[in-house]
């Protein structure tokens, strides 16, 4: 079961409208990367997660991550909210209006659409939990390739939150891995 | 302490990120008793909170977590995306660094 809260983990304060930008920071809304494949990346490979440490982290930054999919976008929606065509037209922004309009829809800067093989659930916990820790150093990497494209002082506000929470996420699950490797050699596991 | 919506809002959202940290933390280290303490002081503070930012201005979880007054709240305005920045016809948008 989850509850909805009716708010942001973080606010959100876009100063400009930014067609262009919005066009780049939707990578973080559908692409390999973002938040919908770290949320969705997460919440799949819980059932067969042998430890409780790793079944909580597993669901609680897996439910974290929806939040930050939600700040995604809002910043996406912020961003092009009520533009007119005019100041669409000849951005990058251009390709998802004239399949989307003014929707937030997950595919990556390049358009193309989310995808289930962004991610995996491998059967094995050892390697589940090191291509999180990958996902979570990517997902870092890709803020860092935002902020320093963006100019709106609310935008890199809340992208470096964002940053600042995969480097947590990235300690975490590095953590879980210790815990599920200590399991396993305690169960002689080969 | 009288605080308006937004720094009602804002003090939730500090107290809560604090909650939610130290609660993956404690999922990693569930015997650190100095942790344990600080998230379930800070969770009382934060039920606190939610409880007074409810009572003025509706629910923020629905599902049985919140009563609702009439007529139904939930709906209400505004939702987490919406903010009071609206884009101008007359005002230029951003552009990129590079430009
Ligand atoms: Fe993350």
């Amino acid at each position: 079961m989850w509850i909805y809260e009716k708010k942001l983990e973080y606010p959100v304060k876009v100063s400009t409208c930014n067609p262009s930008l919005a066009a780049m920071i939707i990578e973080q809304f559908g692409g390999a990367d973002g938040e919908l494949a770290a949320s969705l990346r997460y919440l799949t490979q819980r059932w067969a997660m042998p430890t409780n440490q790793a079944k909580a982290i597993l669901t609680d930054i897996g439910t974290e991550e929806l939040a930050h999919w939600e700040m995604i976008g809002t910043i996406v929606y912020q961003l092009t909210k009520d533009l007119p065509e005019s100041k669409i037209v000849g951005t990058p922004f251009e390709a998802h209006y004239v399949n989307h309009g003014l929707d937030v829809y997950p595919h990556n800067a390049a358009g193309v659409p989310f995808t289930a093989t962004y991610f995996n659930a491998k059967g094995d916990p050892i390697a589940n939990l090191h291509e999180n820790m990958a996902a979570e150093q990517k997902a870092r990497a890709t803020y860092e390739h935002l902020i320093s494209i963006s100019d709106d002082p609310g935008v890199i506000d809340a992208l470096r939150f964002l940053r600042q929470r995969e480097v947590v996420h990235f300690q975490r699950f590095g953590e879980a891995l210790r815990i599920v490797q200590e399991y396993q050699d305690s169960k002689k596991f080969f | 302490m009288d605080m308006n919506r937004e720094q009602l809002m804002r003090r939730i959202q500090e107290v809560e990120f604090a909650v939610i940290d130290i609660n993956l933390y404690l999922d990693t280290h569930p015997t650190h008793q100095q942790a344990l303490m600080d998230y379930n002081k800070l969770t009382q503070e934060l039920m606190n909170l939610k409880m007074m930012y409810e009572r003025q201005y509706g629910p923020l979880t629905n599902f049985g977590y919140a009563p609702s007054q009439y007529p139904w709240q939930w709906i209400e305005s505004p939702w987490p995306w919406e903010d009071e920045y609206t884009c101008k016809e007359d005002m230029p948008c951003g552009f990129m660094k590079r430009n």
